[in-house]
């Protein structure tokens, strides 16, 4: 299935020549530290009480009575930073320290892979610089504020919609000019090999926790795993150890935006073609041509025209479903959720919430669902205000 | 059709490297796209490097994705850059080599592509976002149209490498003179000399030299190096960025700086 980071058709790695050695680096240092004692204890023990792992499995009840079948969030909101971005950008944050790096650069949409960068920046004593669409900056300003209260340097990026793209296409052309001493800290599960590999292992822990937490607190393994998918790093975490047991079934859901048919959207598997963006091959929003568009989600973490690689290739080989949830349930379920639970979900997570909702009454009461809730909502607070006002 | 030996040849002969001017298809528009080529022509471009415009240009600085997407506004597409192409062709025989993103290729087809940018006039294509590993996606179609292939080396390129490069390379080795994307620069990177110095020791395929070649002098002094020829793109398109809104001015412009650059390639070092 994988050669040189293909995941069947998809992945590689398209970026430019200046690049290449540079991602060998990686790849080798990669390979070099994985399993390495040290770097394997360092990371568990900041893992632990740095981050706050294990996260609980919560069995969500009444949410679970609203739909008609158990639902258990995995809460990955709980981590540090409030998202479960902070398990990837540890583990390469010491992976950079390790490859003797001493500076960090990453791309955000939500802010959230920023800030946790940000905070890994802060805690490695690393100079830390966050690429950002503008269109983010203005939509997320408490994570840029924060962001900056860490010591990163929030560089806004204008170009296309000023969203995750154009971020990443900025946080490339500086990296390619400051290969020596910099260390890009890549926040999901697409751009070249070997990122797709290296976020799916660091996320991984979800899934290794999650499936271990069923059989002790349920008793068996979960019927359904759902998470949202924007270039998928929760997703890949959430599904990876439960790949291989076959009657899990996985769902990764996409951003709807205003409904895939009005074209204003972010779902790349649902209603895309293949195609070469940052790096990799895989489903992408073009136009006829190849020319990619511009995608639009209330959500700025999903907001994004491609996906990882591997998602693409578990859906060719139906092994996980993909699926879209708009804006408008996804406002629904956030309030639902946080009434009903007491939790504030992130706008990106909901989007797997509003699917499972949108289950009720289809499923037996004994079906057992996961919903990996990837991040907190508080970022989220004036975006749902502004759609749905407090009465 | 003048291939591209035809013109290292000649210009080896006069111990002169080639001025090489990049555009982007279609930037600002289809008609002062074609006048600007034409000019440049006329100002005494040896070879064109030119850009099918693409909407996330990675290699590239800001000056050219702004050009990128001035030009797909502008309505330019595949189909309309092969057009573009034959008319420069119709207007003089001056090999012309494409800088392209794999997606656009992969999109129009692979073998159709360089079919048809060879029945166009093309002479190279230049994938920017495809590394010699993978290549053979390309240099099976690329060779069965008559193409000729270039790569890029780059200043972080291991010795090995380079050679592994110049052995699928059969128009001229895309010599990056500096860590970085497109864009004008006000010096010439200090290790650029060695690095073309190093390819012509590993290498007989021509050395071109791009990336912030930006003043008739460091034309020269990658010249100097031993370099085949020097590639000027970004420093020409802000001049048509620069005078928008009166392209006779840009042409006029971008006429004249190629004529400076010409002259410091032509007097004898």
């Amino acid at each position: 299935m994988k050669h040189r980071g293909r995941y069947g058709d998809y992945g590689g790695y398209y970026v430019p020549e200046v690049l290449i050695p540079v991602l060998e680096e990686l790849e080798e240092a990669f390979d070099r530290f994985r399993d390495d004692p040290a770097f394997v204890a360092e990371l568990a023990d900041l893992s632990a009480h740095y981050a706050g792992r294990p996260t609980p499995l919560y069995h969500a009840k009444r949410f679970s009575e609203h739909v008609g079948f158990q639902v258990y969030l995995k809460r990955e909101d709980l981590l540090h930073g409030g998202a479960h971005k902070v398990n990837n950008t540890l583990g390469q944050g010491l992976l950079a320290k390790h490859m003797g790096k001493s500076k960090l650069i990453a791309e955000t949409g939500a802010g959230q892979h920023g800030l946790a960068t940000a905070m890994i920046g802060a805690l490695l004593g690393m100079e830390t610089k966050i690429f950002m669409g503008v269109t983010d900056v203005a939509r997320q300003s408490v994570n840029v504020h924060k962001m900056k209260l860490c010591g990163a340097e929030v560089i806004p990026v204008e170009g296309g919609t000023g969203t995750l793209k154009d971020a990443i296409n900025d946080a490339l052309r500086y990296w390619t000019a400051h290969v020596t001493d910099t260390f890009y800290l890549f926040g999901t599960a697409a751009g070249p090999h070997p990122y797709p590999m290296i976020v799916r292992h660091f996320q991984s822990c979800i899934s290794r926790e999650a499936r271990q937490q069923f059989l002790e607190q349920v008793g068996r393994l979960p019927d359904m795993v759902v998470a949202c998918v924007g270039g998928g790093s929760n997703a890949i975490g959430a599904f990876a150890h439960f790949i291989d047991d076959p009657d899990v079934k996985l769902i990764g859901v996409e951003a709807g935006g205003q409904g895939v048919a009005t074209g204003k959207h972010a779902a790349s598997i649902v209603a895309g073609t293949p195609g070469v963006l940052h790096g990799a091959r895989s489903y992408l929003l073009q136009d006829e041509e190849g020319q990619v568009l511009d995608t639009e989600s209330i959500s700025a973490g999903l907001d994004y025209p491609g996906v990882g690689p591997e998602h693409c290739y578990l859906s060719d080989i139906g092994r996980a479903q993909y699926v879209a949830a708009e804006d408008a349930d996804v406002l629904e379920t956030f309030g639902l959720l946080t009434r009903i639970e007491g939790i504030l979900p992130a706008l990106e997570s909901t989007h797997a919430l509003a699917y499972v909702a949108g289950l009720k009454g289809t499923l037996a009461p004994e079906t057992v669902v996961m919903v990996n809730l990837s991040g907190r909502g508080d970022k989220d607070v004036g975006i749902v205000e502004a759609h749905r006002p407090l009465e | 059709m003048k291939s591209y030996s035809d013109v290292f040849s000649a210009l080896r002969r006069e111990k002169r490297a080639a001025l090489i001017p990049f555009f982007v298809i279609g930037d600002p528009d289809f008609d002062n796209s074609l006048a600007l080529v034409k000019a440049t022509i006329d100002a005494g471009a040896d070879i064109l490097e030119l850009g099918i415009p693409f909407s996330d240009p990675i290699a590239d600085g800001p000056t050219i994705q702004k050009a990128d997407i001035r030009a797909v506004r502008s309505g330019m597409n595949v189909r309309r850059a092969m057009e573009f192409i034959r008319q420069v062709k119709q207007y003089r025989d001056i090999p012309i080599g494409l800088l392209m993103y794999y997606n656009l290729i992969g999109h129009y087809g692979t073998e159709a592509f360089f079919r048809d940018a060879h029945a166009a006039g093309v002479n190279s294509v230049l994938v920017a976002d495809m590394m010699i590993d993978d290549a053979g996606e390309v240099l099976g179609p690329i060779r069965a149209a008559g193409l000729d292939s270039v790569f890029m080396v780059t200043p972080n390129t291991s010795p090995e490498r380079m050679r592994r490069i110049a052995a699928k390379t059969t128009g001229f080795i895309y010599t990056v003179s500096v860590l970085g994307v497109t864009g004008s620069r006000d010096t010439l990177s200090d290790s650029v000399q060695d690095l073309v110095r190093r390819l012509k020791s590993l290498t007989t395929v021509p050395i071109c030299v791009g990336f912030g070649i930006s003043k008739p002098e460091h034309a020269r002094a990658v010249a100097d190096a031993g370099a085949d020829g020097a590639i000027i793109g970004s420093r020409i398109v802000g001049m048509i960025e620069a005078h928008l809104d009166d392209p006779a001015r840009a042409i006029a412009e971008v006429s004249a700086f190629v004529r400076q650059v010409k002259a410091a390639l032509s007097t004898s070092g």
